[in-house]
């Protein structure tokens, strides 16, 4: 069958891509659009580490087709520094050496802020909640969770 | 195109089982047909008799509207529970009914609040009750060319609430051992049941609708024996498997604890008191 031709908005850029049916968007971002930022842990929507937003929800990129991108919005983690100045997430994150490997991270700081962007004074407990769907097999998530908390606070001021 | 390509065809929600199930090898559909774009099956229409639930919300769109949560409790229950936040931005309810796994979060809900499944075929729409639409483990009672266009939940009674609990090892992103749902309406005084409906999922190779349980309480007054009584009556209908997630016994005494308790949850939710415990 011929390949799909997409057209979509990926931080704030539109792109445009060709894909077959079956493949994921996040399949596309890392292989077709080299925005390897978000990672493959599971492809099966259990760990997070592929949490991009698709107009303006957090997903799992391995549980969306690419085709389904057809004039959405899409924000990676590629898109969440402003050049060299980091979101004060990704400050907190290495202020509160909230990370190991690292393969987790990208998913965690878009969960994060997605978290916030709704809920700019979430309890502990919350936090949590949110983030139940991101795995970390390095830190333990209390390092993550005081971040997001701490990140939180800096951003009410 | 579902009429067209029969069983080749299969019908996208929010993928998180069939984009699993693609991954996997375990379904390999020639044609994939995205529901999202078709405004039926997209719809939440609450008015003054009933809500209506198009077959592709997702639970996140259920549980973004205040409304929805006052009156129909037992349903948010479970879109909070299902999965993490990225899996509720994308799950349906429709495709948890579709997909009709013995441990489906929702059904058990559904099925209490008496919501019906509006299903369209290439020549009629036809309706079921959701207790009858799940037809064996994975199996539904869709046939080849038809599909799900929404689900219908009639307003609650007064004096009348509901709920769901789950049982699993964690406190997220696990498949239940058991889980249950109760919808409970009192007398004005809130001391006597008027009706009351139970469910239990994985107790069965489909989500029990445990009609016997909820008829047991029409007309008694609402005390912990009463409840007791009722929640017997639903272990005495499980007949659950063995596997890795629990036992036989095990899951005839979490049948027991879970329908109580989801009991007491609803009738707490609402108004009424049960002094004896
Ligand atoms: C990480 C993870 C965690 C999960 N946790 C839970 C959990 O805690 N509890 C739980 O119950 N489930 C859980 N699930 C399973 C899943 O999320 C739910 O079953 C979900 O509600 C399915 O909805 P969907 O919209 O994603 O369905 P889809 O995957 O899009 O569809 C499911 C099936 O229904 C069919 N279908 C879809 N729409 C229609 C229609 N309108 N008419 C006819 N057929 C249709 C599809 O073809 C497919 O076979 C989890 C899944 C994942 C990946
Ligand atoms: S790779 Fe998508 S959730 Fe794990
Ligand atoms: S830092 Fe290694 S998995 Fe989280």
């Amino acid at each position: 069958m011929a390949r799909n031709h997409v057209t979509t908005t990926i931080n704030g850029d539109p792109v445009e891509f060709l894909c077959d049916t079956e493949q994921t968007l996040l399949d596309v971002l890392r292989d077709e659009l080299h925005l390897t930022g978000s990672k493959e842990g599971c492809a099966s929507g259990d760990c997070g580490a592929c949490s991009v937003t698709m107009d303006g929800r957090l997903v799992c990129a391995c549980l969306v087709l690419a085709v389904e991108t057809q004039g959405a919005e899409v924000e990676t983690i590629e898109g969440m520094a402003d050049g060299d100045r980091l979101h004060p997430l990704q400050q907190k994150f290495l202020d509160h050496a909230a990370l190991q490997c690292g393969v987790c991270t990208p998913g965690f700081l878009v969960a994060a802020k997605s978290l916030l962007e709704r809920n700019p004074d979430p309890t502990e407990s919350e936090v949590r909640y949110w983030l139940a769907g991101n795995l970390c097999r390095c830190t333990g998530y209390d390092k993550i969770v005081r971040a997001v908390l701490d990140t939180a606070a800096e951003m009410r001021e | 195109m579902v009429a067209d390509y029969g069983c080749q065809a299969r019908l996208l929600a929010g993928g998180t089982d069939l984009i699993v199930n693609m991954r996997c090898g375990r379904d390999r559909p020639s044609v994939v047909v995205d529901t999202k774009r078709v405004a039926e099956l997209n719809q939440i229409k609450l008015s003054r008799t009933r809500l209506v639930v198009g077959a592709s919300v997702s639970c996140r769109r259920i549980w973004e509207q205040p409304e929805i949560t006052q009156r129909f409790p037992a349903l948010i229950d479970s879109v909070t529970l299902i999965g993490g936040i990225p899996i509720q931005s994308r799950a349906s309810v429709g495709g948890n009914l579709c997909n009709a796994a013995p441990s489906g979060d929702a059904i058990p809900s559904l099925i209490a609040l008496r919501a019906t499944a509006q299903i369209c075929g290439p020549n009629d729409l036809r309706e079921v009750p959701v207790e009858d639409f799940c037809s064996g483990a994975g199996e539904n009672t869709l046939a080849k060319d038809e599909f799900l266009v929404s689900l219908t939940i009639p307003q609650p009674a007064q004096n009348s609430s509901t709920s769901f609990l789950r049982f699993t090892p964690r406190n997220e992103m696990d498949i239940a051992v058991v889980n249950a749902a109760a919808n409970v309406t009192l007398s004005e005084t809130k001391t006597t049941f008027l009706s009351a409906r139970l469910a239990v999922g994985s107790v069965a190779p489909v989500p029990l609708f445990v009609e016997e349980a909820g008829k047991s309480l029409i007309g008694k007054s609402v005390c912990t024996a009463n409840v007791v009584a009722a929640a017997e009556i639903a272990v005495a209908h499980a007949r659950p498997i063995d596997d890795m997630r629990g036992t036989f016994s095990q899951r005839k005494q979490l049948t027991k604890v879970l329908t109580i308790r989801t009991l007491l949850k609803a009738i707490k939710r609402a108004g009424g008191t049960i002094d004896d415990v």
